[in-house]
């Protein structure tokens, strides 16, 4: 993913300095470029996405959205009015127009009845990237497995929006989140002792690893994960099933949730053995919102400011 | 069909062998686990609970905790699905004639699958286990339904119908699941059986049906040897044909039902522990039926522990567990019995 930045980059750098072929818009003036003419100087744009590099000869007019991830950072860079479609879990920002359109079980045919001239998606399944550009509709993967650090998101914010045409505000989109994060970690104290914590994706104890995105942002912090033990080799792809009774051993310092299953501080200490545990007992359980911590968007801010407010509340021992 | 040349008296070594077995994969279970708990420990905590026995067990209140209310109810529950389903696949095969009949014969399995995505998918207030239970129960009296209407007097349309409701309900299942992708993951994670306990609610809320359920296939024990025979022989020797079965039928899918219910769906357990029973110990139901119980507890108490120690602190579906050791074992039992049964 870090190749994507650099290629985007150079696009960009490409577009501003060289003349672009093909291109009927006029050259912008070497002296002061307003930043709509960056913006639509640039096409054709080649970007490089998960499937590869792929060009768009002009800024798309009708987009559809198969991935939440990609339909919120689209509302984030200003694209909104160009979205006409989105999938079914795209229920954020509340103005994304939500179809029936799945992202799990894509159908062309639904797809392609929208009209778009461009389709971003998160997962190639049943070939659909491929059935898409058969048809001749540009058709970028912006797939979660290949997101590992924070510049991987911002490396896609950057490419999607060097898509569709909002490069600039894709950039200042980038500026206000690494600010935010910045903010949010420098508020957290560095320990000698680290803290640990248990993020729990469902009741049936799956969780994350440090492997993981997700565990990676904990461990910006410096929180340790109780789950490494679980998937030393990598067999679960970061994400084991653990046993309960080593939950109960490890006796986390927090205990993040999702408001997936709807359990709450009240609901885990009813579990057997469970109420003296010590993020139980010092209150340190955090509910995030499902969609915040399993999407790797613009609020993701809010996700890492959650973590550092359990963090700095915690006392000091 | 000469059944005096078949053992029929159940020999005392026998019950002495599985129940040491049963005993040995106890103690085991308990001593071992994820948790960083002394052997000796974690065996004298379970020795200490014995009535009359008080032991020193120098644990931390944590690690009582974990034994007490997360290891050991598990092990009884398993041991308690295990007993069921081993006693239920011996009780199908005996009513239908069938060495291939398990459990989920007249789709209890698609069932309790249906009502488990249910509850999962919409998050209804209603606990999973009732739901598998009560998806269970509908499926099979579906079945029973259906092969009814069918005008057969041989138990074929039976099984028909179960193949029938079982795709039916399982496409239904599909569907469900399809339309909310984000829960996949928890309804696999049921598809392949798990023992979750909540303390010991699951133990005590299994117990009674266990208990009606095996209680009522041992005492027709004697019966299942007649139906062996034949529909014509056992009627002709005054058996109640049509009744026995139904009540046999009955009372396998009821703890089928609870099994499914706290367990998921495992497999192999109701096809592999009776079979194994008759190539070692004869294939009279006055055999079968209490060594299946004991040596189903045994194994799934043993495959539990597989489950969740192999890869600990992580779990492996239970399910993956007894195909995966049942299999071989039970191609081993065949290949070196050859011509017991």
């Amino acid at each position: 993913m870090k190749r994507i930045a650099g290629m985007a980059i150079a696009v960009l750098f490409a577009a501003c300095t060289a003349s672009t072929p093909g291109a009927t818009t006029s050259e912008p003036t070497p002296t002061t470029p307003s930043t709509k003419a960056i913006a639509e100087a640039v096409y054709p744009v080649t970007i490089e996405a998960s499937n590869g590099p792929v060009t768009l000869a002009a800024k798309p007019q009708a987009i559809v959205s198969l991935s939440p991830t990609a339909t919120e950072m689209l509302f984030a860079v200003g694209a909104g009015s160009e979205v006409v479609a989105v999938d079914e879990f795209s229920y954020f920002p509340a103005e994304a127009p939500v179809t029936e359109l799945s992202g799990f079980a894509p159908n062309v045919e639904a797809i392609a009845a929208y009209e778009p001239d461009f389709v971003v998606l998160a997962d190639d399944i049943d070939g659909v990237v491929g059935s898409l550009t058969d048809l001749g509709i540009p058709t970028v993967q912006m797939s979660g497995l290949e997101v590992q650090t924070l510049d991987d998101v911002y490396a896609q914010i950057r490419a999607l929006g060097m898509a569709v045409g909002h490069g600039i505000e894709a950039e200042e989109l980038i500026v206000d989140m690494k600010a935010s994060i910045e903010e949010s970690l420098a508020s957290v104290e560095p320990r000698e002792t680290p803290l640990t914590y248990y993020h729990e994706l469902d009741s049936t104890f799956y969780t994350v690893t440090s492997s993981t995105f997700i565990g990676h942002l904990y461990s910006l912090f410096g929180l340790e994960n109780i789950a490494d033990p679980a998937d030393v080799d990598g067999a679960s792809f970061g994400y084991p099933q653990l046993s309960e009774e080593y939950i109960l051993e490890a006796d986390p310092d927090f205990i993040f949730l999702t408001d997936c299953c709807g359990d709450t501080i009240q609901t885990i200490s009813a579990r057997p053995g469970w109420d003296d545990l010590s993020a139980i007992r010092a209150s340190a359980v955090v509910v995030f919102d499902d969609d915040v911590s399993s999407r790797w968007g613009p609020r993701l801010v809010e996700f890492m400011r959650g973590i550092a407010r359990a963090v700095s509340e915690k006392d000091p021992t | 069909m000469t059944t005096a040349m078949v053992p029929s008296r159940l020999r005392p070594g026998w019950i002495l062998g599985s129940l040491g077995l049963l005993v040995g994969a106890i103690a085991v279970a308990a001593a071992v686990g994820p948790a960083q708990i002394r052997a000796w420990d974690a065996v004298a905590a379970l020795i200490d609970r014995l009535p009359f026995v008080a032991l020193d067990t120098g644990l931390t209140d944590r690690q009582s905790d974990i034994l007490w209310l997360v290891r050991f109810p598990r092990i009884v529950l398993g041991g308690l699905v295990g007993a069921m389903l081993a006693m239920a696949g011996a009780a199908y095969q005996g009513v239908f004639r069938n060495p291939l009949a398990d459990p989920y014969l007249l789709g209890v399995a698609a069932g309790a699958g249906l009502g488990a995505t249910f509850v999962i998918v919409t998050g209804a207030g209603l606990p999973l286990p009732v739901a598998a239970f009560g998806g269970a129960v509908l499926a099979v009296v579906l079945t029973y339904g259906l092969g009814r209407t069918v005008r057969s007097r041989s138990t074929t349309s039976l099984v028909l119908a179960g193949v029938a409701v079982a795709s039916f309900l399982t496409a239904l299942q599909t569907y469900v699941q399809q339309l909310n992708a984000e829960t996949v993951r928890e309804v696999f994670a049921w598809i392949l059986g798990r023992l979750s306990t909540n303390g010991w609610d699951e133990v005590i809320m299994v117990l009674p049906y266990v208990a009606v359920s095996a209680g009522t296939l041992f005492l027709h024990r004697r019966l299942l040897d007649a139906l062996a025979l034949g529909d014509e022989e056992a009627a002709g020797l005054g058996v109640p044909v049509r009744r026995v079965r139904l009540v046999v039928v009955a009372a396998a899918t009821l703890g089928t039902a609870v099994a499914v219910a706290v367990g998921g769906l495992i497999g192999f357990v109701g096809i592999i522990v009776p079979h194994t029973i008759r190539l070692l110990a004869g294939s009279s139901y006055r055999i079968v039926l209490p060594l299946a119980a004991v040596a189903g507890a045994a194994f799934l108490v043993a495959a539990d522990l597989v489950a969740r120690t192999v890869m600990a602190p992580a779990e492996l579906p239970i399910g993956v567990v007894t195909a995966f050791l049942g299999g071989p074992f039970f191609v081993l039992v065949l290949r070196t019995t050859r011509g017991v049964a």
